[in-house]
């Protein structure tokens, strides 16, 4: 157990600048391993034992805020912010299509602004605050508008690419509260459809607009 | 379920010279990344396998858009294409790069892909990226400038064993704006212009730029010297959104009382370079901003170009686009 970790040591390079305690932090890491079972899906990824100790690596064991709260969490060098969140957060309505950038399924708010969860590394969204499709609507579990007019659209289909859509909705009504149809499409660009429901994903964004 | 990427040591390094020691550390196993919009898909194909990635998106010293003494602009590496599309500096004075900015790639990708990263990006043949053993690859064939090669997207001047293209749409821009690149390597720093941080196969087959190992790219400047000209940019890509230009064009022109006082173009994705247009230049400087102009120019833009198999389709394109580049 203590060599799974070989890179939990001082590092000065790590901007890492967490007051929990390691105890506290490793507690609850081991919570977060037990409930997403994430020892059994981390595949191809074999911590790298021989690594030389002269450019440490990252701390693995980090926090990152996710739909408001702070969730500790190991985290592999390697790791996209998408595998984070899919298999050790148990967040599974972010969705990885292409996993290379491409098809906008995998898309998170990072501090309001939309990014492919797929071509992140979690490192870097250490300090940032990540919203997943989770976190768009309310605290009881009510929708977001724009969750509200995708249905009443009838915008999802077989609804794969749903969340991503939802979020790039979200980002941009937060942003610009009466988008033109125009800028709408823009804002959706990101987001593949395989199913080609991009006028219902649009309409539904330019009919929530003004009661987000 | 995908694959991960193979593994690696991560390291986040807060200042320029930590990030260059740790390079120059690393030797040929390291690898910097700012935004990593193109690194990543090396890594999950395998085909780049650093032992040690450099995350430079810690070093805000590199990032932000200033004024400069001299009028002009220094924008840092790690500023992000959105940050540069929606800057107001830029919009107002080189509305050429922020035009540029935000035909690249989708919003969620100019959210996260920097501009230094943008212009150091990799040559995007899938022969390359798909990992066959070619001439750029440190290999001793071609896979694209055969008869069987899919060459539609490759170049029409300046082949050298490899026919890939630049890339970038900002890089087109910037060579027009005549920017300057800011590297910092373990030797100091130094500042090259935009026309030669782009270098092509005959001059090493295996880089896309003259960033050396232990280099990194800290900024970019602009001269105020076309601050506010009569600016065009146009890319002509298979896909709206996402998709790489097949070609793509960016033009400043000071005109004055309907005369072209002085024009800079640039052509991209014909030429594993941003190709200058200095014939284009010497031959519409002093004309009528006009049609005939336009036209005479758009004859000279293409002339030596050398159409592979499938890319004829090219060379119109590029005319017409220096056309419309011109007649405005």
């Amino acid at each position: 157990m203590q060599k799974k970790f070989n890179s939990d040591r001082y590092d000065p390079l790590s901007t890492e600048r967490d007051s929990l305690s390691r105890r506290h932090f490793i507690k609850g890491v081991i919570a977060a391993g037990t409930v997403a079972g994430a020892a059994g899906l981390m595949t191809g990824c074999s911590d790298n034992s021989n690594n030389s100790a002269s450019s440490a690596s990252v701390e693995r064991l980090v926090t990152i805020n996710v739909n408001g709260r702070s969730r500790p969490v190991d985290v592999m060098p390697n790791e996209t912010l998408a595998h984070t969140l899919r298999n050790k957060l148990s967040l599974t309505g972010t969705k990885i299509g292409c996993d290379r950038g491409a098809c906008g399924a995998c898309t998170v708010m990072i501090d309001g602004v939309t990014q492919n969860s797929c071509s992140i590394l979690t490192h870097t969204v250490r300090k940032g605050n990540v919203v997943t499709v989770e976190g768009v609507g309310g605290v009881n579990g009510q929708l977001h508008p724009v969750q509200t007019a995708m249905i009443e659209e009838l915008a999802p289909q077989c609804g794969f690419c749903t969340p991503g859509q939802v979020v790039s909705g979200v980002a941009l009504l937060q942003r610009n509260p009466n988008p033109t149809r125009e800028e709408v499409r823009q804002a959706l660009a990101g987001n593949l459809c395989r199913c080609g429901a991009y006028n219902n994903y649009i309409n539904a964004i330019v009919n929530a607009a003004g009661s987000a | 379920m995908k694959d991960m990427m193979p593994s690696f040591n991560l390291v986040q390094p807060i200042d320029v010279k930590s990030a260059i020691n740790l390079l120059t550390e690393a030797g040929a196993g390291g690898w910097a990344i700012a935004g990593g919009q193109d690194s990543f898909d090396w890594f999950k194909d395998r085909i780049k396998r650093p032992h040690t990635v450099v995350d430079l998106s810690g070093i805000d010293s590199i990032k932000g858009i200033r004024e400069t003494d001299d009028g002009g602009i220094e924008i840092g590496a790690l500023t992000t294409l959105t940050d540069v599309e929606q800057n107001p500096i830029i919009k107002e004075k080189y509305g050429l790069l922020s035009t540029a900015s935000g035909r690249v790639a989708s919003p969620q990708i100019r959210n996260k892909g920097t501009l230094g990263g943008n212009v150091s990006q990799d040559a995007r043949c899938w022969y390359y990226r798909s990992g066959l053993d070619c001439y750029r690859a440190g290999g001793n064939t071609c896979y694209a400038d055969t008869p069987e090669g899919m060459n539609r997207e490759h170049c029409l001047f300046g082949a050298s064993r490899c026919v890939a293209v630049t890339p970038s749409d900002t890089a087109v821009a910037l060579t027009t704006l005549e920017a300057n690149m800011v590297i910092v390597g373990p030797n100091g720093e130094r500042i090259v212009p935009a026309s030669e941080y782009f270098i092509g196969p005959a001059i090493d087959i295996e880089r896309m730029t003259v960033l050396e190992p232990g280099d990194v790219l800290i900024a970019i400047r602009i001269p105020a010297k076309w601050s506010g000209a009569k600016f065009y940019f146009e890319k002509v890509a298979d896909r709206a959104t996402w998709d790489f230009p097949l070609v793509n064009i960016a033009s400043a022109m000071k005109v004055s009382e309907g005369i072209i006082e002085d024009i800079s173009i640039t052509c991209g994705a014909v030429e594993c370079v941003p190709k200058r247009l200095t014939v284009v230049q010497d031959i519409v400087r002093g004309s009528a901003a006009n049609e005939e102009t336009a036209s005479l120019a758009a004859g000279a833009a293409s002339r030596g170009a050398s159409a592979l198999n499938y890319n004829h389709f090219k060379i119109p394109l590029m005319e017409n686009l220096v056309k419309r580049a011109i007649r405005g």
